[in-house]
């Protein structure tokens, strides 16, 4: 049984009067493509938002291997290890694919408090950038600016920025937005890749991509986790189907 | 002493008053617009120049006034309808400058008219004089009355903005532009209007504190600064804020001027308190709206959803 | 190509003082001081603006505070440039470092109040000074003392000491902006969420990045007061702040020679129209409205645009 990655004890968070997170406990054990579903409005980016660092909790606990990261910042967590891939694609649009994904490498290649020599130099840098631009199926489309992309290929690329950072988490959030079949099945590739590498935390309305790429499911509702299990049991699981009666069909 | 405390606290909240005429009509078309208008200071100017010049014309501090508010709203809208509705949707540094220079045009302009010298500007015949508040305390006439216009013009406002259907749109405006707009309010009227209605408060703050301060080309400047302090610890957006922000300011710009120099003269020598005592009254209301910005970011009552 | 151009360029600056000196027209060297002072000050200010997008609405107090530096320490006796004008780019840089560590904790139109603020506070702190001439401002007895024979008290002297500061300060900045720190600072400026997700401290880049622009505003006060030979807290105003803003605009916010442009032809068209009439504000405002309305990139984004559109 592979350790536990990444814990949440009690998670908290609310909105004035509305409770987005409600005393969400989970765990995700290492080496585990875990998918996180759940009806509109359940709080399943909130709660991105809080373990990636972007929003505080309430309450609550989140540990990473095993150390508390609820008070560390974003960029601090990346470096501990969890990274994140965003719902509305938020890439570098002036800067070619290449210099999206060189950053990403810059941020874990020691200090860039330096002033003087020009970055292009670094050709060990530009070069792993190349490497993950292929491996994020962007390969033959390096030298693009990120704006004048397709829409898929950007998405792959938000993807592939999250993947440069070399995180043991990976928090992807609504991956296959706004995708077409046959971009979709490019993602799915993509992340099917990476399966057992890394440990990956998935939101996802395409159910399709999840049933079929996912080790275990957790449902969320109203900020609760009201199922957690292997796609199977959730497919069958009741309170799953109240929960989204009428949303999608789960054959 | 106790008199002086009461004149400089008076003092404080007609000029507090004042600011709050200026930084009512900044925070609505800032909050409304997401707009950063420098040149409202530059309205204020035209108001009370309007006033100097009428009242040169025809010796009526009353009629002045009118056309004042008319004369600036008018200038106003044309300058709403010309120049800064192609802002709205520009970047806040594209703003800054666009309004920057509009700011260097009116004062050229305004020197161009009316030259570069100060121009007089003398307080109603009727108002002239002091009026006795309470025994041994006089007080001049005229600063009473700003207080009264002051306190009139933010009851008005009130009612406006809160009990009226177009306050209502004013406040929904301010709170979220895209879903007022969606709800069919006539989102380019309501801005015009909304800039209307503040360069008319920027007339009739000019035309009462033209008589008070000088009237001369780069009045607005000092006290645009001074306005945009007020509604930044007020709260983009927030009439109530701009009042709350207003009176504070004023208060503490006018308190601090007159009794910090005195206090520190208590334990620091003459010469060095006479020498930082203005700077730190005038750096106090700087200290506050960094201690606001860094405890409470929105300001005290952020319109904003 | 560039490059080249702006070789191109520093030839001519470097011979056209001695070509002036030949037919006795020394003012326009003392004026040609004065732009490249204003374009190191204006280039500062595109650092931040243009490349690290913080709209700072308070740069006239460092270059402010950089000047007093070297005025004051010739007021007490110190006259040695090796000592206050390294002094007068970190007493400034220092100055930035603080109000940067508060100032960068605030976004957007906060931001730019709070600059305005601190701006401000030097501003009446400088006024405050009375020791130090207080509203009516310091004058410096002399230039400062470089030694190696060169007396700064000759124009051309001076000159050619700006121009190679000017010169030098600009070279550094190009390293800086294509090394780690400045491809950083610009992606942080393209979109700083995700700078911070994929692993960047973007508070302590951004700040960093104000400081050094502070520095090197304080620096170019330190030769406006040599220029000069005169200090005033107006140069703290807030409207001296507008004005750096405007050549950065005018020149091209972003553009490596943006502020250079922009310090150009805001000074040569104050100095011409100035002499047509009193009014030439009137004019400079109808310009800065129309570039900020019509031409954002201002002219370094026309010229590479034709330049482009030839190619």
């Amino acid at each position: 049984m592979a350790d536990v990655l990444l814990r949440v004890d009690g998670l908290f968070k609310h909105f004035g009067g509305v409770i987005a997170t409600d005393h969400v406990h989970w765990s995700v054990p290492e080496g585990e493509m875990h998918a996180l579903i759940g009806p509109n409005g359940a709080g399943k980016t909130t709660l991105i938002h809080q373990l990636s660092g972007a929003l505080r909790a309430d309450g609550g606990r989140i540990l990473f291997a095993g150390r508390d990261i609820t008070r560390s910042s974003l960029h601090q967590r990346v470096h501990l290890g969890v990274a994140r891939s965003y719902q509305i694609t938020s890439i570098f649009r002036g800067a070619t694919v290449v210099h999206n994904l060189a950053l990403a490498v810059l941020a874990r290649s020691g200090s860039s408090l330096r002033f003087w020599r020009p970055l292009a130099r670094e050709t060990a840098l530009f070069e792993e950038a190349r490497r993950l631009a292929r491996q994020a199926g962007l390969g033959g489309r390096e030298y693009v600016v990120a704006g004048r992309l397709a829409h898929g290929e950007q998405r792959q690329l938000e993807v592939g920025l999250a993947l440069a950072t070399r995180a043991r988490l990976l928090l992807l959030d609504e991956p296959m937005a706004g995708l077409g079949p046959e971009e979709s099945q490019r993602m799915v590739a993509l992340i099917a890749a990476l399966k057992g590498s890394i440990t990956l935390l998935l939101v996802e309305h395409d159910m399709d991509a999840v049933f079929r790429l996912a080790d275990r499911i957790s449902v969320l509702d109203s900020g609760r986790i009201i199922a957690t299990g292997t796609p199977e049991a959730i497919r069958n699981d009741a309170e799953v189907k109240r929960a989204y009666l009428g949303e999608d069909g789960i054959a | 002493m106790a008199t002086l405390i009461l004149e400089q606290t008076l003092n404080g909240l007609q000029f507090g008053l004042m600011l709050f005429l200026l930084a009512a009509g900044l925070t609505l078309v800032f909050g409304i617009m997401d707009l950063i208008n420098l040149a409202h200071g530059s309205l204020y100017m035209i108001g009370a120049y309007l006033v100097a010049a009428v009242v040169r014309a025809t010796g009526s501090f009353a009629l002045a006034v009118l056309v004042a508010i008319l004369g600036t709203a008018a200038i106003g809208i044309l300058l709403e309808v010309t120049v800064l509705r192609r802002l709205y949707t520009r970047d806040h540094l594209s703003q800054v400058l666009a309004t920057f220079a509009l700011l260097l045009i009116c004062n050229e302009v305004v020197r161009l008219v009316f030259g570069s010298q100060p121009v007089m500007l003398s307080m109603p015949n009727g108002l002239a004089g002091p009026v006795q508040l309470l025994p041994g305390f006089y007080y001049p006439a005229f600063r009473l009355a700003v207080i009264g216009v002051g306190l009139a013009v933010a009851v008005l406002l009130y009612l406006l903005v809160g009990r009226t259907r177009a306050g209502m749109w004013v406040r929904a405006g301010a709170s979220n532009r895209e879903m007022a707009a969606a709800m069919g309010i006539d989102v380019k009227l309501l801005f015009t209007a909304v800039f209307g209605v503040g360069a008319a408060l920027c007339a009739v703050a000019g035309a009462m504190l033209g008589p008070i301060l000088a009237v001369q080309v780069g009045m607005g400047e000092s006290i645009l600064i001074l306005a945009f302090v007020v509604i930044v610890i007020g709260g983009i957006g927030s009439i109530r804020g701009a009042l709350v922000g207003a009176l504070l300011v004023g208060m503490v710009d006018t308190v601090g001027r007159a009794f910090v120099p005195t206090l520190l003269r208590s334990f620091l020598s003459p010469a060095v308190a006479s020498g930082v005592g203005p700077a730190l009254a005038s750096i106090a209301i700087y200290v506050l709206m960094a201690a606001v910005l860094f405890w409470r970011p929105q300001g005290l009552f952020p319109a904003r959803a | 190509m560039r490059n080249r151009l702006a070789i191109g360029v520093l030839l001519l600056l470097i011979a056209f003082p001695l070509a002036a000196k030949h037919w006795d027209q020394l003012f326009y060297v003392s004026f040609a001081s004065r732009i490249l002072i204003y374009a190191l000050a204006a280039s500062s200010l595109n650092l931040i603006l243009g490349y690290g997008g913080m709209v700072s609405f308070g740069h006239a107090a460092f270059l402010g505070t950089g000047a007093y530096t070297v005025a004051i320490l010739m007021d007490e006796g110190v006259s040695s440039a090796w000592v206050s004008w390294p002094l007068a780019f970190f007493v400034s840089a220092l100055f930035a470092l603080v109000i940067g560590a508060v100032s960068l904790r605030t976004r957007g139109v906060y931001f730019i109040m709070i600059t305005l603020a601190f701006a401000q506070m030097a501003y009446y702190l400088f006024i405050s000074l009375r020791a130090y001439g207080g509203e009516d401002g310091l004058n410096l007895a002399t230039r400062s003392r470089v030694g190696f024979g060169l007396d700064l008290a000759s124009d051309l002297t001076f000159y050619y000491v700006v121009l190679a500061l000017a010169a030098a300060c600009l070279y550094l900045m190009q390293r800086l902006l294509n090394a780690r720190f400045g491809q950083v600072v610009q992606a942080i400026r393209d979109n700083e969420t995700r700078m911070e997700a994929i692993g960047f401290p973007t508070y302590r880049y951004k700040l960093i990045c104000f400081a050094l622009a502070g520095g090197a505003a304080g620096l170019a006060g330190a030769l406006l007061a040599n220029q000069n030979g005169f200090v005033s807290p107006n140069l703290l105003q807030w409207t001296q702040s507008g004005t750096l803003m405007i050549m950065v605009i005018l020149g091209g916010v972003g553009y490596l020679y943006g502020g250079v442009l922009g310090a150009v032809v805001f000074l040569v068209l104050e100095e011409a129209l100035s002499a047509y009439t009193v009014h030439w504000q009137l004019g400079l405002g109808l310009a800065l409205l129309a570039i900020v309305l019509y031409a954002r990139q201002g002219l370094a984004g026309l010229l590479a645009d034709a330049v482009a559109g030839r190619r």
